[in-house]
């Protein structure tokens, strides 16, 4: 999905197309979901982040197709400014709030996986370590006590930030999940560690095999 | 010019209730004018009138002093500039070069790069934000006005001493403006440089690079042509920010000190920038070029419209025109005069010439990217550039005669205290035995220049568009083309102030040599050099002198090693009262490699590698990064040149990375072998064993000296005999000194140091002092 201002959106593309599947472009002013079987919401800063990061986009055409969708069910990952778009649209509870150093940080975070049970990250392991880059200047994840018991309750943290979260977000989270698992949010950039080449490792493939994985096995059952 | 004229001009030059038109013009030719005000001598003044035959209207006064400006007009450089011209087979792989909005090389598989350096020193001090903001937004509308897609980004960056009070306020300002534009415009920032001397205290130094790449075919050109094809203004609307920002600010030394007021009364010479609306721009720039939708095309920069409509109708030759309605651009205040559009320093615009039969293929992209764009002209074939207002000719004027603008040969004078600073040599008291050593590798390894720079880097994204394969702290840059060819292209830039204060000649050859070594470091083979000449005052004969052996210095280098100049920028006024800062000339080299898979890290990666130092380690100290720290000393001469040596160690390098033989390359530079140790064992996260009498038989020398032409690298037991024999065959002397081990960087019978202390001391130093 390219919003005006989105920036990460090739490498979404790169990592569906390493993970063995087609990337379909998406456009922001286009309602048509061209029958993609998942959608991503890529990094970026879309609309320059005015008002709020996230805060227009979620008002974006294409937006009423996909809220909808998602939720009945089509998978759904964001990724740093998609994270941001998913909580402003209420597909995600929470939101996304200035670094506690108020500095924009690009580092290499490790990574703790602690659903491995979503749509998103089911080709990984409970527990797994991934090393992975952040980049982001509104990255601390921020909820009210209630809401982040019940989702520590529910199994809904998706990846936790390994060592103290360098943004300042509560209980370190760094992705989460809807009820049902198919729409996943996350600060860190998994597409950006699909090959040590370009990336610190290859441990982000994970999440858009897992996805691949999925259709392929239902593919099959059918 | 005095500062307060310049303060005074807008309002009092520009603000005219009644129209000043050309009939105006010639019937009330004794009116008396603001010229010295807008930046004009008494001499261009008068030429101007000679060239009209009458005097001119307040636009056209306008227009010519901000294209006359030194900033756009280059009339103190170019009489030196013009030895960079390429010469014979350098110029081979040239597509376009200096003189276009950006140089062009072609580096093979159909792909062609372009890559240049700009300061934005003036506005950066001023308001350090959007000063350095505007000045990454400018070099990418330089490098999409020539057909590319900008790919990344890097900075080089000089301030007064890290703890001086005012560096406080103006480095984290410029960092974080060069964040925030070039992270929301998503281009990787990959490199650049960050040093400290008090030279720089009110008169930093921010220079910005972009490169980009494009297909052969997509090359464009600021040209204007075919009488009847529309001009079109596009992007932003036109506001009163930064009028006149280039005359004001950047072609006039700052007659006041930081913190007296003077720098904020200039603030509204500063423009504020909107990266959100520069990305827009540029993938609707893009699209438009893939449809074939422009005949020319041209950034507005600096001196905006007046400098985009002139040098469009002037490129396209003495039978070109252009005629402009300014009632039709599309303004944000519209008590704007005249003079005051022409002259407005708005951001993120730019202008086309259009067919009329493509306007409205043309208007649907602009529109599908929320980009506004307005025909506000045509071209014409009468050989003149007109403007009109509100049913007034304001403008009437052959375009050329502003483009060109003036070339002074201005007086240059080798200051006579050269000779003292030359005899001046470093004799201070060396450090000697072990525990001195240390404590000297330590005091430098924390020093400001030579510190972890990640306080700065880690605010950059350096890996969006996914093809970032060495960013900083590298030597190079390094960025992959083709994802199927594996083709990728690097770069790096450097310079060095203090050498170039000893010697401007040889400082500039050092700064292109260690650029040169830096993207060879990477297994590139550098193909093109870029260039920002930031200087003090051209009106001083001494500093005159500086430009003129900087510039000589670099065309020699640049023929030695058989590598274009194909771009650059020159930034003068650099200075404060009558104090210049150090000569600095910043040098760009763009490489090619040919299968980025094979690149080469600084880092000792592998333990039990073999540590080889490749080169001649002299006893070089003049200008050294130890003469400055251990003891603030500047004097002597610089390490020596030997570019023929240069071009032996890249091709060593280049070749040794496609064999596969480096486990790791580092160039040696400042600090010399102790801190590219030092920093290969923290990047690698290994320690090393190594002893300094095959490097020199002093220590201290063998540690410190900054000889030239020289890098440490590391090469598997099993490979080592292979690589030396390789070095022999390129004449590249090669010593082995030790081994890649442990966790501590241990120095025969000199010292141990563990790597947490090394860490330690490394990374604390810039937290320490921002925050």
């Amino acid at each position: 999905m390219t919003f005006p201002g989105s920036l990460d959106d090739q490498d979404a593309a790169r990592a569906v197309r390493y993970a063995g599947a087609e990337p379909v472009p998406l456009w922001h002013a286009d309602r048509d979901l061209r029958g993609v079987d998942a959608v991503i919401l890529p990094g970026g800063f879309s609309y320059g982040d005015y008002l709020r990061c996230g805060a227009i986009a979620r008002f974006s055409p294409v937006m009423g197709s996909l809220v909808p969708a998602a939720r009945a069910g089509l998978p759904v990952l964001g990724i740093c400014n998609g994270f941001q778009i998913l909580c402003e649209a209420h597909l995600l509870p929470g939101a996304l709030t200035r670094n506690a150093a108020l500095r924009f940080i690009h580092r290499d975070v490790r990574l703790d996986v602690v659903n491995a049970g979503t749509a998103w990250t089911s080709g990984y392991a409970a527990g797994q370590s991934l090393t992975v880059p952040l980049k982001s200047g509104e990255g601390a994840y921020a909820a009210d006590p209630e809401t982040l018991d019940e989702l520590e309750r529910a199994g809904r943290v998706v990846v936790r930030y390994a060592q103290a979260a360098p943004n300042g977000s509560a209980r370190d989270i760094a992705g989460i999940c809807s009820a049902e698992g198919n729409i996943v949010g996350l600060m860190p950039h998994p597409e950006h560690a699909i090959d040590p080449l370009t990336g610190p490792s290859a441990d982000g493939l994970g999440f858009f095999t897992s996805i691949v994985g999925a259709f392929a096995g239902a593919g099959a059952a059918r | 010019m005095s500062d307060s004229g310049a303060e005074r001009a807008p309002k009092g030059a520009l603000g005219a209730r009644n129209t000043d038109t050309v009939e105006v013009a010639a019937a009330t030719p004794e009116a008396e004018q603001p010229f010295k005000e807008l930046g004009l001598t008494d001499d261009e003044y008068a030429k101007v009138r000679q060239i009209l035959g009458r005097r001119p209207t307040a636009a056209e006064l306008a227009l010519y002093s901000v294209m006359w400006s030194e900033h756009c007009s280059y009339k103190s450089s170019k009489v030196h500039l013009r030895n960079l011209a390429p010469r014979g087979a350098q110029a081979g792989r040239l597509l376009a070069g200096i003189g276009a909005n950006a140089g062009v090389v072609d580096i093979g598989q159909g792909y062609a790069v372009t890559f240049k350096i700009e300061s934005h020193n003036h506005p950066s001090f001023v308001e350090p934000h959007q000063g350095a903001a505007t000045g990454v937004g400018g070099i990418v509308r330089d490098i999409l006005a020539m057909g590319a897609r900008p790919v990344a980004v890097m900075d080089a960056l000089r301030f007064g001493p890290a703890d001086a009070h005012d560096t406080a306020r103006v480095l984290p300002g410029v960092v974080s403006g060069i964040s925030f534009y070039g992270n929301c415009l998503g281009l990787p920032n990959i490199g650049g440089e960050l040093s400290f001397d008090p030279c720089y205290a009110g008169n930093p130094l921010v220079n910005a690079l972009c490169v980009g790449v494009m297909r052969h075919a997509d090359l464009k050109a600021a040209v204007a042509s075919g009488p009847g094809n529309q001009v079109v203004l596009f992007g932003s609307r036109t506001g009163p920010d930064g009028v006149g920002g280039a005359s004001v600010l950047a072609s006039a030394t700052f007659a006041g000190d930081a913190g007296d007021g003077r720098a904020a009364a200039k603030r509204p010479s500063v423009q504020v920038g909107d990266p959100f609306m520069e990305k827009l721009l540029i993938e609707c720039c893009l699209e438009l070029f893939a449809g074939d939708l422009v005949e020319g095309i041209q950034d507005l920069g600096a001196a905006g419209v007046a400098c985009a409509t002139t040098e469009l109708a002037a490129g396209g030759g003495p039978q070109v025109g252009m005629r402009v309605d300014l009632d039709l651009v599309p303004l944000r205040d519209p008590s704007l005069t005249p003079a005051e559009i022409l002259m407005s320093e708005s951001q993120e615009r730019m202008m086309a010439i259009v067919t009329p039969g493509k306007a409205g293929e043309f208007a649907a992209v602009c529109a599908k990217w929320d980009v506004e764009a307005t025909v506000i002209g045509e071209v014409t074939g009468d050989g003149l550039l007109t403007m009109t207002w509100r049913g007034g000719t304001v403008v009437s004027i052959p375009p050329q005669t502003a483009a060109d603008g003036p070339v002074y040969s201005r007086p240059l004078a080798r200051p006579s205290a050269q000779d003292e600073l030359a005899a001046d040599g470093p004799a201070m008291p060396r450090p000697d035995g072990g525990a001195a050593l240390r404590q000297a590798l330590l005091a430098l390894l924390g020093s400001p220049d030579l510190a972890d720079k990640a306080w700065v880097t880690q605010q950059y994204d350096a890996i969006v568009r996914g093809n970032t394969v060495l960013a900083m702290p590298e030597d190079g840059g390094l960025l992959r083309v083709d994802e199927d060819t594996h083709l990728g292209i690097a770069l790096a830039t450097d310079g060095n102030g203090r050498y170039c204060r000893l010697d401007p000649y040889l400082g500039t050859q050092l700064a292109l040599a260690e650029a040169y070594r830096n993207v060879a470091m990477t297994g590139a083979r550098p193909m093109a050099v870029t260039n920002c000449l930031n200087f003090g005052s051209p009106e001083d004969p001494g500093v005159m002198w500086q430009l003129a052996e900087a510039v000589r210095g670099l065309a020699a280098g640049c023929a030695t090693l058989g590598i274009p100049v194909t771009g650059g920028n020159v930034s003068l006024y650099n200075q404060t009262g009558q104090v210049a800062i150090h000569p600095t000339p910043v040098i760009g080299v763009l490489g090619v490699h040919d299968d980025v898979r094979r690149r080469v890290c600084a880092g000792f990666g592998a333990d039990g590698a073999t540590i080889i130092v490749l080169g001649e380690t002299r006893d070089e100290l003049g200008g050294s990064a130890w003469a400055h720290v251990a003891h603030g000393h500047l004097g002597g001469t610089p390490p020596a040149v030997d570019l023929a040596a240069e071009q032996r160690l890249g091709e060593l390098i280049v070749a040794a990375a496609a064999a596969g033989l480096l486990a790791s390359a580092h160039d040696l530079s400042d600090g010399g072998l102790a801190i590219a140790v030092a920093e290969s064992c923290l990047r690698g996260g290994n320690g090393c064993s190594i002893a300094l009498d095959g490097v020199s038989p002093q220590a201290f020398t063998a540690l410190f000296s900054e000889s030239a032409g020289r890098a440490v690298v590391t090469v598997r037991p099993e490979q080592a005999a292979e690589f030396v024999a390789l070095a022999h065959s390129h004449d590249v002397p090669a010593a082995a000194i030790g081994t890649v081990t442990g966790d501590s960087l241990q120095v025969h019978g000199q010292f141990d140091i563990p790597l947490d202390e090394l860490a330690a001391v490394w990374q604390g130093t810039l937290p320490a002092l921002f925050g």
